[in-house]
């Protein structure tokens, strides 16, 4: 509950910059859930819908997300007293695009197939907004572990709802789950889920429903 | 002749078939963030049409004269160092992101002077789009196609300046198009009773999935504009190889543009 009053306090903190930061656990959690970058903050949405039509590819793309996001929110970190203001997004952008081209190379090398069905998902992580957002917000205010703290804990938020819009995807799409048969063979399969329009259905479904159980919980806090 | 087919079908194809948004899932941030109203939609739409043109005349000309092996500038100015047969082997497509993005920012931040200069009631209207379009991924991801479709092993296939600049355009009108419509059914349901959770982005997405199918039923319409506008001789060749069903036609159509990386 305190995490829950603390996240809507934040978003006006962020704006304000006010004097008390938070701790690195507290960026750790908020990223998870109460901060979630794509139920909450809405941000990122393009590999969201774009990557999610199977688990593995919608993981493999968190796990890129989660190395980007901690090596440019560490080396903003590092950096952060030689930045100058109107330079910063250029040095941000920079800093990400060369992360995003070691792992586009890794990728290429040692999971060839991946690469290519992830296409041109993993170069467009350079103009992904959660990651400057991060940047912007933590890593160009706060100490190291407080911005890797951050980023890992975002980077989770980020996989858990990949996972969530890719499973219900992967499952009533083609009847499996990681590649495994979880569903029978009779099942008929939903072919549209697998198509772009199964994306916006179930990421627009998901949302509604986060945000009905987000409701019913503030009702219960008395907070809302 | 075939040239006038060739870039005729690659417009359908950004403008209709493979939709940015729709398709491709690109620039989505704008879509469901700047469709309140039809006017700022559009206003939108017209600032991401002019600067993915610019954009993607930079990274043309980039990747051909720069980043590919064997690309003219930087032979020349490796053969001043080097022997000639190591010169022509360079390959710096590796930057090429980082590239693309200093040339997207940098072009952004030019059209915004040039615009505030000489277009005052221009950047009247697309003043506060401007500085936010440097992180539309629409921008980024029409450069890595085009950066695709010219880094290929054959030169002969390689695209041209037109080609590049049509797939541009036309990605950008699709891009209108989409979120014009989406603006037109947004303003519409501000008057409808939307159950409490699903008001918003909730909404708006389900919508965007019901425009995603109805945008699927122009899947296939290249194939036949391609039978219809070639040679009858030629037809019986293009009918081989394009006789799968719709859906396969899709999954060929994301292969292909994965294909380059």
């Amino acid at each position: 509950m305190i995490l829950r009053g603390r996240w809507a306090a934040n978003r006006i903190q962020q704006g304000n910059k006010m004097a008390e930061e938070p701790t690195p656990f507290e960026r750790f959690v908020q990223g998870i859930v109460p901060e979630n970058p794509v139920y909450r903050q809405l941000l990122g949405l393009c590999p969201v819908l774009a990557v999610t039509g199977d688990m593995k590819s919608a993981m493999t793309m968190a796990g890129a997300v989660l190395f980007v996001l901690f090596c440019a929110n560490v080396i903003v970190s590092l950096i952060r007293n030689i930045l100058k203001p109107h330079l910063r997004i250029v040095v941000f952008t920079l800093t990400i695009a060369t992360f995003v081209t070691i792992v586009d190379r890794f990728l290429a090398a040692y999971m060839y197939n991946m690469s290519k069905a992830l296409g041109p998902y993993i170069p467009l992580i350079i103009v992904n907004c959660i990651i400057i957002c991060r940047c912007e917000v933590c890593g160009s205010k706060q100490n190291v572990f407080a911005a890797g703290a951050d980023a890992i804990g975002q980077s989770l938020g980020f996989a858990l709802a990949l996972a969530s819009i890719a499973a219900v995807r992967e499952i009533l799409g083609t009847g499996m789950f990681f590649g495994v048969r979880v569903l029978t063979e009779n099942w008929p399969d939903w072919v549209i889920m697998a198509l772009p329009p199964g994306a916006f259905f179930t990421f627009g479904l998901l949302l509604g429903a986060f945000n009905w159980v987000d409701s019913i919980r503030s009702k219960k806090d008395g907070t809302g | 002749m075939n040239y006038i087919i060739d870039i005729f079908l690659i417009a359908i194809s950004a403008a209709l078939i493979n939709n940015f948004v729709l398709y491709y899932f690109v620039g989505i941030c704008p879509f469901i963030g700047v469709s309140r109203n039809v006017d700022m939609a559009f206003g939108m739409g017209c600032a991401v049409t002019f600067v993915i043109t610019i954009a993607a005349l930079i990274s043309w000309t980039i990747t051909t004269f720069v980043l590919i092996p064997g690309a003219p500038v930087t032979s020349f100015l490796a053969g001043l160092v080097l022997p000639a047969e190591q010169a022509s082997g360079i390959d710096l497509t590796i930057l090429s992101y980082i590239v693309y993005i200093f040339a997207i920012s940098s072009s952004v931040q030019f059209v915004e002077m040039y615009v505030r200069k000489f277009f005052p009631p221009l950047y009247k209207s697309f003043g506060v789009f401007l500085p936010l379009i440097t992180t539309n991924c629409a921008i980024l991801f029409a450069c890595l196609t085009i950066m695709s479709n010219v880094a290929v092993d054959n030169p002969e296939e390689a695209w041209d300046l037109g080609r590049a600049l049509i797939l541009a355009i036309f990605g950008g009108v699709g891009f209108t198009i989409a979120i014009v419509i989406m603006a037109g059914i947004r303003e519409e349901l501000d008057l409808c009773d939307i159950p409490k959770p699903l008001q918003g982005a909730a909404i708006t997405l389900i919508t965007a999935g019901i425009l995603a199918m109805a945008f699927m039923g122009f899947t296939g319409v290249d194939t036949g504009l391609k039978n219809a506008l070639n040679p009858p001789d030629e037809q019986q060749i293009v009918q081989q190889t394009n006789s799968d069903d719709s859906i396969k036609l899709a999954e060929q159509g994301k292969n292909r543009t994965a294909g380059g990386f």
